[in-house]
């Protein structure tokens, strides 16, 4: 805990964002080792794959393109530190009216907990209750919560990918796959150098595993500890490890823009698609019990199918975001390389 | 971990040190990790409700040698806060995109710099 303020404060003081970015991602880590201890191991999971992996690799993209230095001296900023010091002191104030944590009788745990932790077992057959309670009894939350993930990749999309398209047809700058000068000097893609073997051999052996992996978490999340989200934010870093070590191009190749498009929807559909099948049997939208004779037997088919629609969503929208900050980079070097010229 | 009122307070510190980042530094890439510190902070608060002492990850365990009814945590704040994780990420590669397009179109990340800008043009 102590670790995590000092983390913090480092954040804020450091000058330099890489170091910056570097200590969020171990504060990220930290936190997951704390959910650990704190029971939360779904939670605990996501952190160490999002906030430690994957957010790293977006924060490095972006100072890639935006440059890693503040400009002005460290200072002291009176106004904000007071506001801050009265919040605090307010917040403070609040936790002695705070239940005590960690208390079993505290309100928390006394409205719909009781009935998720009491009934799930038998009513959904799922032994891990957070898989359960996300999929089925909060379905129309997490159905949100995939839409978001989904307007966010497109959104990402559609900033960062409008000026190339015009540019494309303006003065034809598309850096073409064939031509070898796919922008070494500079830019994300040209990470993958030939000459790293070290890298390319322990990221040949380690993807594998990485997929393999985030199958594992994907399809035995109704048992232990993962699930769609997890597994999606693991299967993309597989995918954005191989486009860091071996060049976006290559990355291209196994799976490119348009495919990350057509996955991206398609799991929403299928988590929508779901849903309206369970009305169309007779049951209310993403009422798993009719998918199948048996009401259990429903609520696994229709966890299985809805967590894989996520997994989908999520993996395709962490490679769309990937793949947009780096074919940026690759467009300004290309930029910057013909006006050398 | 059982004293008291520690855990809100570790959350307070974050969330404090956070939201100062947010209003402190100019820099715009500053501000989205001072805001990422923000929200795991509140991640920490959610998880540090949902624990109960003495209690286990909320998976069902099938054969309980002491023949006492396990102690589950509570599922509900994990289930809110996986999904917000994830829904965080994506919001923040969406601001770091327009911090990117911000960049391109001013020049400068730096919020003071872009107003002058704006106040000289």
């Amino acid at each position: 805990m102590l670790l995590l303020i000092a983390g913090t404060m480092a954040v804020l003081l450091v000058r330099n964002l890489f170091v910056a970015t570097m200590l969020l991602g171990i504060v990220s880590f930290t936190m997951a080792l704390i959910f650990i201890s704190l029971d939360a191991v779904d939670v605990a999971f996501t952190e160490a794959a999002v906030g430690a992996g994957i957010s790293t690799v977006l924060y490095i993209g972006t100072l890639a393109l935006v440059g890693s230095q503040e400009k002005d001296k460290p200072r002291f900023a009176a106004g904000p530190m007071v506001i801050c010091l009265a919040v605090g002191a307010v917040l403070y104030y609040a936790t002695y009216e705070m239940p005590r944590f960690g208390e079993a009788d505290n309100p928390v745990h006394t409205h719909v907990a009781p009935r998720y932790i009491e009934d799930s077992p038998t009513e959904i057959g799922v032994p891990n209750m957070v898989t359960s309670v996300l999929a089925s009894y909060r379905g129309y939350d997490t159905f949100g919560e995939t839409t978001v993930i989904f307007t966010a990749g497109i959104g990402v999309l559609l900033i960062l990918r409008q000026r190339r398209r015009r540019k494309n047809e303006d003065d034809e700058t598309d850096v073409p796959l064939d031509e070898g000068k796919t922008g070494r000097k500079g830019s994300l893609s040209g990470l993958g150098s030939e000459h790293d073997l070290i890298p390319h051999v322990i990221a040949k052996l380690l993807i594998p595993f990485i997929f393999v992996f985030a199958l594992y978490v994907q399809f035995h999340g109704d048992y232990g500890p993962g699930g769609g989200f997890q597994a999606g934010v693991i299967f993309a870093a597989g995918i954005i490890l191989y486009a860091l070590v071996f060049s976006l191009e290559y990355a291209r190749h196994v799976i490119n823009e348009k495919a990350i498009l057509l996955l991206i929807s398609a799991g929403v559909l299928l988590y929508g698609g779901v849903g309206v099948a369970s009305m169309l049997l007779g049951g209310n939208f993403l009422d798993y019990n009719v998918l199948a004779s048996d009401p259990v037997a429903g609520q696994h088919l229709g966890i299985l199918l809805v967590e894989l629609g996520v997994g989908i969503t999520v993996t395709a929208a962490m490679l769309a975001i990937f793949y947009a900050f780096v074919g940026r980079a690759d467009l300004i070097a290309a930029k910057a390389e013909q006006e050398n010229n | 971990m059982s004293f008291g009122f520690f855990n809100y307070w570790v959350f307070i510190i974050l969330l404090m040190i956070g939201l100062y980042t947010v209003m402190s530094r100019s820099n715009l890439v500053k501000k989205m990790i001072g805001l990422s510190l923000f929200q795991i902070s509140v991640f920490l608060f959610y998880i540090s409700m949902g624990k109960i002492s003495g209690g286990t990850a909320p998976i069902v365990v099938e054969n309980i040698t002491d023949g006492a009814a396990p102690v589950y945590s509570n599922p509900l704040p994990h289930v809110l806060i996986l999904t917000a994780i994830v829904v965080g990420i994506a919001t923040t590669a969406l601001g770091l995109s327009l911090v990117v397009r911000i960049r391109e179109s001013f020049g400068t990340i730096d919020e003071e710099e872009i107003l002058e800008m704006k106040d000289g043009a």
